[in-house]
Parts: C-alpha cells; sequence; structure tokens
C-alpha cells in the first residue's frame, strides 16, 4: 500500500496548480498527477489571459513567470468576404502593472505554474496517466495510475475539458456537441520588429484581435490574432455540432480567415512553429456537471466552467478561481476529517460567492443566443456594405445615413427580426 | 504561408508515437453509420473514407477528443495515448 495522500489531483493545468499550491501551503500532503511528459505539454489555449485570480497567489506574478506580452491594445474586426470593419481600443493605462491582460503561451506558462506548486511543497509527477478512481463502497478513494494504486482523502479532476474522471465518478454523462466549441491554432513565427511594426507596438506590448464574419460560413464562431513576443497566436474557435452539420472542418475556416486580406497581410513570411487544437465547454450553467461527491471534486475545464458570451471566452481565470475553491474546501474538510459528500458541498457555495457562478449565472442565455447564425454572416456583411457605402464618393448624389443603413438591410434581414436580436441581445449579454 | 494542408501542418508538431493506437473505430457500427462525423470534426483528419470504408491513423491525433464526442453511436472507442506518448506541444 502507498502513502496516503491528503489530496491527489488530476491535471497540471491552471485549475490543478492552483489547487496544488493553495493545499501545499496549508500543509497538507499533495500529489499533482499529469499525464504530458511536462506540465503544458498536451494543452494550447487562444492565449491571452485576464483577471486578478492568478495576482491573488503571486503577486506581481508577471515578473517572473514567462508571459510574453502584456495587452494594451484590442481589436475587433468584422469581415466580410474582402472588407474589414474594426474597432481598436488601446490605453497606456493597460501597460502599467497589475496590467490587464498577457499573450501566454501553454507550454511555457503551465511549466512554471507547476513549477510553483513543487516550491509550495507538492509532489509533481509528471508522464504519469490516471487510469481509474479507487473506491471505498460509494467513496472515492484515490486512482490508479502507471500500474500503481494511489489512495487519497480526496480527488480532485483538473483533467480538463474532456474529464474521463468525472464521467468514471457518474458526476456528467456524454457530452453533447453542441456545448462544445472546436479551437485551432497556429503559432506563426515573424521577427519581433515585424510584429511590432505590423501591430503597431512597442517594446513589451501586445494586441488581443478577435474577429467574426464570412470566413466561419455561418457556422457560430470566431478567429483570434494574438501577439507573443516572435510569434502570433492564429486560430479559430467554433461550434463542434455545426462542423460535422455543415460538414466542412475547423481547418478549412482558418485557412479561409488566414486569406482575409485584412489577416493575410499580417502573416505574410510566417513560418509555421505548431499546429493544435483544443476543446472549450461553452455550454455555461446549463452543461454544469456534478460539482462533487463523496471523496472526489471537479475544477476547472473538468466542470465546464469557461464563460463564453461571444465578446469573452475565458477559461483559466474560472479554472484558478475554482482551484482555489476545491483547495479550500479541502482545507475546511481535513480540519474536520470528514471528505464525505456533505462536507465538500462547501465547494459550490464557495463558487457561488465568487464570480465563478455569478459570471456563469448572469450570462445564462448566452449559449443560446450566441448559436444565432445572422452574427457570423448577415450582420457582418450589412456592417461592412453600410461602411463602404458611406465612404464611396462615386460622383452620384449622397444618401442620407438611415436610408443607407435602411439598403444595407434589406434582403438580408427583416427589421422586426433585426429589432428582435437586438432585444435579446440586450437580455442576454 | 504555404502551408494549408493538414498533413504538412502536423508535419511541424512534436509527437512521441506510441506502437500501441490509442483509438479504435467500432467497424461493425461505422459501416451503418451514413454521416460520418469523425471525417470533419478531426483537425488532424484522422479519419478518411476510403473505398466505403472509415480508416483511421492516429499518429497525427491532437487528443483534442472531438471524435469521442460528436459520434452519437459510440462507434469510436478513445482513450487518453498511454502517458508520455502522443502530441507534445511546444508551444501551446
Amino acid at each position: 500500500m502507498n502513502q496516503k495522500f491528503d489530496a491527489v489531483i488530476v491535471g497540471a493545468g491552471p485549475a490543478g496548480c492552483a489547487c496544488g499550491i493553495v493545499l501545499a501551503k496549508a500543509g497538507l500532503e499533495t500529489l499533482i498527477v499529469e499525464r504530458g511528459k511536462f506540465a503544458g505539454a498536451k494543452n494550447m489555449w487562444g492565449g491571452a489571459f485576464y483577471g486578478p485570480s492568478l495576482s491573488e497567489l503571486f503577486p506581481n506574478f508577471w515578473d517572473e513567470a514567462p508571459v510574453e506580452r502584456y495587452i494594451s491594445r484590442h481589436k475587433f474586426s468584422l469581415l466580410s468576404k474582402d472588407a474589414a470593419f474594426s474597432a481598436d481600443f488601446t490605453t497606456k493605462k493597460f501597460g502599467e502593472p497589475p496590467y490587464n491582460g498577457f499573450s501566454l503561451l501553454r507550454s511555457k506558462f503551465d511549466r512554471w505554474f507547476a513549477s510553483k506548486a513543487e516550491q509550495a511543497g507538492a509532489v509533481v509527477a509528471t508522464g504519469l496517466e490516471a487510469e481509474d478512481l479507487l473506491w471505498e463502497g460509494n467513496a472515492v478513494a484515490g486512482i490508479k495510475a502507471g500500474g500503481d494504486e494511489l489512495p487519497a482523502n480526496v480527488v480532485i479532476a483538473c483533467d480538463g475539458v474532456n474529464s474521463i474522471l468525472a464521467e468514471k465518478a457518474g458526476l456528467r454523462g456524454k457530452i453533447s456537441p453542441r456545448d462544445i466549441k472546436q479551437g485551432v491554432k497556429e503559432v506563426i513565427q515573424l521577427p519581433r520588429q515585424i510584429i511590432e511594426q505590423r501591430f503597431n507596438l512597442q517594446g513589451e506590448e501586445g494586441t488581443a484581435w478577435e474577429f467574426i464574419g464570412s470566413f466561419s460560413r455561418g457556422l457560430p464562431g470566431g478567429a483570434f490574432i494574438y501577439t507573443n513576443q516572435e510569434n502570433l497566436s492564429v486560430g479559430v474557435v467554433v461550434q463542434l455540432d455545426k462542423l460535422a452539420e455543415k460538414e466542412v472542418s475547423a481547418n478549412d475556416l482558418l485557412e479561409d480567415f488566414k486569406r482575409h486580406p485584412e489577416v493575410a497581410n499580417l502573416l505574410a513570411e510566417g513560418q509555421l512553429m505548431e499546429y493544435s487544437a483544443h476543446l472549450v465547454p461553452v455550454g455555461g450553467k446549463a452543461m454544469m456537471p456534478g460539482l462533487y461527491t463523496d471523496g472526489m471534486l471537479v475544477a476547472g475545464d473538468a466542470a465546464g466552467l469557461t464563460l463564453s458570451t461571444g465578446l469573452v471566452l475565458e477559461g483559466a481565470n474560472f479554472a484558478i478561481a475554482s482551484g482555489k475553491a476545491a483547495a479550500e474546501t479541502v482545507i475546511r474538510a481535513k480540519k474536520r476529517g470528514d471528505f464525505s459528500k456533505k462536507s465538500l458541498s462547501h465547494y459550490p457555495q464557495l463558487l457561488k460567492q465568487s464570480f465563478v457562478l455569478k459570471d456563469l449565472t448572469s450570462f445564462e442565455k448566452a449559449p443560446s443566443l450566441l448559436e444565432n447564425p445572422r452574427f457570423y454572416s448577415q450582420y457582418p456583411e450589412m456592417v461592412c456594405e453600410l461602411a463602404e457605402k458611406v465612404f464611396t464618393s462615386d460622383g452620384l448624389p449622397r444618401k442620407k445615413l438611415w436610408s443607407m443603413l435602411r439598403e444595407s438591410q434589406r434582403g438580408k434581414i427583416s427589421f422586426w427580426r433585426l429589432l428582435r436580436d437586438l432585444l435579446r441581445i440586450k437580455r442576454s449579454l | 504561408m504555404k502551408l494549408s494542408k493538414i498533413e504538412d501542418k502536423l508535419a511541424v508538431n512534436k509527437y512521441d508515437i506510441d506502437k500501441e493506437r490509442h483509438i479504435r473505430i467500432k467497424e461493425d457500427i461505422c459501416v451503418q453509420c451514413e454521416d460520418h462525423p469523425c471525417t470533419y470534426v478531426c483537425p488532424a483528419d484522422c479519419f478518411k473514407i476510403r473505398e466505403g470504408h472509415i480508416t483511421l491513423s492516429y499518429e497525427g491525433c491532437l487528443e483534442c477528443g472531438s471524435c469521442r464526442i460528436v459520434c452519437d453511436k459510440d462507434g469510436v472507442e478513445y482513450a487518453l495515448p498511454r502517458a508520455g506518448f502522443g502530441i507534445c506541444y511546444q508551444y501551446g
């Protein structure tokens, strides 16, 4: 029989590392199991990280964590086939500590985060896969990993969107493809000066740029470009069930996006360094599995804790916050010597008090709103067409804005439908 | 940016390929399937239709899990590759 841990955490991503750090700092015997050769080897994200959840653990983390650039410029573009209508926001304020957000690459970031967990006193075992749960009656009592039995008072499943452990514990059934977005991403290398010239950046400044429009062929989804120090993260995120329904691959959409004239110039002469794919749980509160049972908690993507509002697609901040809440629950349970379901029910209470469940509740209606195909085809086209009319000087008498708007809208969408969509946006976002 | 085909993109990635395959397809189920959603959703193009049959090459798998989620007939037996094997992201 192996040594019994207070807690075994499965997955050394943001949720698992945050959880491990809090537990180890409180003096609990903590093991983090990671199936990748190193933390981050199996992970990908878009690449922009916001929110205060990490600086609560490590004030001034940006001084030591491998951040690429701080986000000083936010851009949002609506693309039609050959036009782009963009909003661009920049402020020097985002360039001062505590900064608003960063571009980051998982392979470096997760390794740093896992090393912090080790420093705090947790054991991090990489290259080790949690194959199954150990049971004592109806209670989870540890994991089976690498052919060994690793007993623990509590197992915290931070094993990502495909959480096999949450399924094995009976906390959730099969995921619906409607609740999932697939992200595919390329890391494209360019010289530092070229990136700074093309994106109008200085020093460590960075851009987070989101796009919706024709490239997604009406499928609910969008694209992004994030600037890193010497490469760009370029990708599309699209609803999984629609890919199958419309019989297209996300790579086709990514290629269309990269060929758009507004985008192609930014990527010209770049070299592909990596092609990756990852899933995002976007079903919101409705898809959330059971979060706890006797001897077990679920955190991060495994618990479906991401926020998708169309303008925001945020997971890491929620992962870190839920990992910390799970740790606090386990510390409390250890003091009481009670790891039962009843004792662990403290966890959802903590999540309800924090932004994690508050945000998911506020935006409960967002997932169904975002399935509206008009956001991804008719509206971007309409806006680009209207802008073209406003800026065209062709010697003909000019029309007033309102009549141009009506012209651009006609044939694409009825006026009442437009009004109804606006009302739904008001209610959902 | 000349690489647009998936197989060319995968060639840039770092893998430790296991001799043992981690994904299997259940032929008897796949034969009856008409839509083949796996062939569209796999970002690594692992599933292909050849002479009316689904074929699977697991080597380029990016371990996203899309095939398992999208198959409503449970025709995809998806396990994680053995620890240490599979995709090894250098950027992420």
